[in-house]
């Protein structure tokens, strides 16, 4: 069911921890909040899941308000199912009982068909039961995302639901999580601060900063078009060169003049950043433009390496593993970027 | 590993081991060998009076002390109410006041010549009925409010690691917050509650002190005086073994309440949630209920004890006391230093040897906690009794050589007391895990480095609590020092139990109030170490 947010404002003493966001995520669709520590983000969830009642502005889901000015929906009758972080299952149940959980008002069999049936779905069919603590941290993280869906709840909210796992699980943990969601149909709303689970994840994304929602879109366009400086710096990695407006739609840089491949609205002159992807500049040994080797990465199918422009700015590069350079070497380069994004400096 | 380092810790273990096990022996040898025309007496006389009062108390003392300790744990870890920082501290403060006198104080003041039906019915009338305050009523409640703080601290523990956060998840799966309290935060704290409750029973069990103030007979009482008054060890014995008995029954009823459930500590670094605000009138009855505990708990037996000390302190504050409170600190500082060198070594044993000869030895070493002191005081005159004997008929000639000495009584001491020196030096040593060993001995240290810059370090905080909780209970003790103490040699507490014995009351306060306050430093050690992990967390 769609989730609305209006204008959502939440402080602490005097201290803003979400500043008027304002958000859609539709049906059926996966959405994130995706920022640092400190950002406001899960005390965006905690409002929407009902357990922080926020200063102003409103939370509606399918229409109905579940907060807003002269409303509010207690949390045990949104129907909003939560993946918490510690997964917060109940220690004294096992995996089935905590599933079944929040199927009070049905009939036992109907409940225990359901609780099976959203079990298997997360793949622990064979776990039911397994108190918590004889599982392991992703066959818990399972069984929370199994216990939310099972009330066919009419939006799931996680809160950094990988945090405590392994890298080595988590990006396996996060497509079949994504899976399951997309199963049962439901729509979800993610938080983190990791892009790569993020990415792995989301239909949607939305990154956040103090409180404030800076972009938010689909995760090839926060990667390719940030709206802002801290969003082209905090997703992906990459690195800003200078540049000179020569007028709409030019700009002149250390790497040549740059034409047709930027929307810039600055007048003639103004200095600004271009954001380059590692994947923008490419290694070239027939190219007249050389870098010098600063870094390097070995990263089996690629190299990453890490090169000083002539004016000193160091930018990253991908280049197919078999191009070996040593560091200090000096190297050919060019520009290849479809789209580039340009902020005017400060 | 060659053997004879297998068999090191093991022996050492098990010499560790031998006060308990020697008083255990004892008791169920003397037993045995008893006097069956006593026996029969007792049993038609005493045995089920006694019985039955003994099983009374513990039912209504652990029902009361779970419902107080587990509500008033989930108003200050869950909820939000007037007062509720200061209460989830100052209700730990009772943990200072042993029973005994909080029985004196009670019955003192609310007995019919007490101060307050004194003035009620100066205020209602003669006729005004007041419920006595010496009955079986009045004993639970008592006991109850002694005992509370155990469950209370069990169970404010499980709510604040696991009981917020729960009810998150309940609601979030459509219970609301007081459905949440029932069908989640108590269930999932079962475990604590039930370890809490078994603590209340064994406390309630041992009791002494308070019991013989109110003049309420139980298997405590009985072994006292089937001793003092009938002179009878072997019924003293028969009655400890049956005590004994019933000890072993509340334990195995912990088991089964427990369930088969092991909860694990929950993940370190959980945000708390937030605290349901109890609005209006729900807030001041929260406060009304914390505060009426705390009051009676604590306030109002403090401020009596006060009071009293006040008034007889020109009389009785002399060198007598002096002399009181030189052997109560000698007595309970002896019996630190010896409870945590055997911990320390049984520390050692058990880290060195996980053979079963190891560990069933550590088991019988710190079984102390469930063995009431007027058992062990009966166990230890006995098991004296026959060294003795033996040693007579060696070497020849007469008298006591161990018996009625200080040795009986650190051996008394020991056997109840080394159990609360164990937990915190064995949480010690849980720190010191191998791979720091490993590290050290990496970085070149030899053994004796690595004890001295690894090990005493890590255990340091362990050995001072370890010290401070065995001196507290040791000052605290009645039944093992009344029962076996050399002639002449009273302590505090045994200024006390005489005091009440004679219903002098004010006279009995002065040792009370050093007691309590010697008992406030573990309190405040133990509420600045919760401060401390709330602020970490």
């Amino acid at each position: 069911m769609r989730l609305e947010l209006r204008e959502v404002c939440k402080s602490y003493a005097g201290i803003a921890a979400v500043d008027r966001l304002s958000l859609i995520v539709p049906a059926g669709r996966i959405g994130c909040l995706l920022g640092p520590s400190g950002s406001g983000k899960t005390t965006a969830l905690r409002a929407i899941a009902g357990f922080e009642r926020p200063d102003a502005g409103e939370i509606l889901a399918g229409g109905e308000a579940l907060s807003a000015p002269g409303a509010w929906v207690p949390p045990e009758r949104r129907r909003i199912g939560m993946v918490f972080q510690d997964y917060a299952l109940f220690p004294h149940l096992d995996a089935l009982a905590n599933v079944a959980f929040g199927l009070r008002d049905a009939e036992r069999g109907i409940r225990r068909r359901r609780a099976l049936e959203m079990l298997e779905l997360v793949g622990l069919a064979d776990q039911t039961a397994k108190l918590p603590h004889e599982l392991s941290g992703g066959q818990q993280q399972r069984v929370a995302l199994a216990r939310a869906l099972a009330p066919r709840p009419r939006l799931v909210l996680l809160d950094e639901p990988f945090s405590n796992l392994d890298a080595e699980v988590r990006m396996d943990l996060a497509q079949q999580v994504r899976a399951a969601l997309v199963a049962e149909g439901a729509t979800a709303l993610l938080v983190t601060h990791d892009q790569r689970e993020a990415f792995a994840i989301a239909d949607e994304i939305g990154v956040m900063r103090a409180g404030r929602l800076e972009q938010w879109d689909a995760p090839w366009r926060l990667y390719h078009s940030p709206a802002t400086r801290f969003v082209a710096d905090f997703v992906g990695e990459g690195s800003f060169i200078q540049g000179t407006v020569l007028g709409p739609g030019r700009v002149s840089t250390e790497l040549g003049i740059i034409e047709g491949q930027l929307t810039i609205d600055q007048p003639a002159g103004t200095l600004v950043d271009l954001l380059l992807r590692p994947d923008d500049l490419i290694h070239d040994d027939a190219s007249e433009l050389h870098a010098e080797v600063v870094e390097r990465v070995f990263r089996g199918a690629q190299f990453q390496y890490k090169l000083r422009l002539p004016s000193g700015t160091t930018a990253l590069s991908f280049a197919p593993s078999h191009h070996d350079h040593a560091i200090g070497e000096r190297i050919g380069i060019r520009l290849d970027a479809q789209h580039l994004v340009g902020f005017p400096r400060d | 590993m060659t053997s004879s380092q297998r068999f090191t810790p093991a022996l050492a273990a098990i010499a560790v081991a031998l006060p308990m096990l020697a008083v255990l022996i004892a008791i169920v040898q003397g037993a045995s060998g008893g006097d069956t025309e006593l026996w029969a007496h007792l049993r038609e006389w005493v045995l089920a009076r006694v019985a039955w009062n003994t099983v009374i108390l513990v039912i209504g003392v652990v029902t009361i002390a779970s419902l107080l300790g587990t509500a008033l744990a989930w108003l200050t870890a869950a909820c939000e109410f007037p007062g509720r920082a200061f209460f989830s501290w100052a209700l730990l403060l009772p943990m200072a006041v042993p029973a005994y006198v909080l029985a004196f104080v009670a019955v003192a003041t609310l007995d019919y010549a007490g101060a307050v039906p004194v003035a009620l019915r100066g205020w209602f009338g003669d006729g005004l009925w007041l419920p006595p305050i010496r009955s079986t009523a009045g004993v639970i409640l008592v006991l109850a409010l002694a005992g509370y703080p155990y469950v209370y601290l069990m169970a404010r523990g499980a709510f604040l690691t696991h009981g917020a956060r729960a009810l998150e998840a309940a609601q979030s799966l459509g219970l609301g917050p007081w459905q949440g309290l029932f069908r989640v935060a108590v269930p999932l704290a079962r475990p604590w509650l039930a370890g809490g409750a078994a603590l209340v029973a064994m406390e309630t069990l041992a009791d002494f002190g308070a019991v013989s103030v109110f003049n309420y007979d139980t298997f405590t009482t009985a072994i006292y005086q089937s001793w003092y008054g009938l002179f009878s060890i072997e019924t003293a014995l028969g009655l400890a073994l049956l005590l004994l008995a019933l000890v072993a029954a509340a334990l195995a009823i912990e088991r089964l309440a427990r369930g088969r459930a092991r909860y694990a500590a929950s993940d370190a670094g959980v945000r708390s949630a937030a605290r349901l605000g109890l609005r209006g009138a729900r807030g001041w009855i929260a406060f009304g209920l914390a505060a009426s505990v705390f009051a009676l708990g604590f306030a109002l037996p403090a401020v009596v004890l006060a009071q009293w000390a006040w008034q007889v302190a020109a009389l009785d504050l002399d060198t007598r006391y002096l002399s009181y409170a030189f052997r109560t600190v000698s007595l309970a500082g002896l019996a630190a230093i010896l409870c945590l060198a055997l911990a320390l070594v049984l520390g050692y044993a058990t880290r060195f040897s996980a053979g079963r000869v190891t560990q069933a030895a550590a088991r019988v070493a710190t079984l102390g906690y469930a063995v009431p002191g007027a058992v062990l005081a009966v166990g230890v005159v006995t098991a004296l009794a026959t060294i003795d004997a033996l040693w007579r008929t060696i070497a020849g000639g007469e008298g006591f050589w161990l018996q009625g000495t200080v040795f009986a009584l650190l051996l008394g001491y020991v056997a109840r007391f080394l159990t609360v020196a164990h937990g915190p030096v064995q949480g010690g040593f849980a720190r010191i895990r191998p791979a720091l060993e490993e590290a050290a001995r990496g970085l070149g240290l030899s053994t004796r480095e690595v004890v001295a810059r690894l090990h005493l370090p890590l255990l340091g905080a362990g050995i001072g609590t370890a010290l401070l909780l065995v001196f507290v209970d040791v000052m605290k003790e009645m039944p093992i020092t009344l029962m076996t103490r050399p002639f002449g040699w009273d302590t505090l507490a045994v200024r006390v139990f005489e005091m009440t014995a004679e219903g002098e009351w004010e006279r009995a306060a002065l040792p009370s109030l050093a007691i309590v306050l010697a008992g406030l430093l573990p309190v405040i050690l133990l509420t600045w170490r919760m401060e401390r992990a709330a602020r970490a967390a």
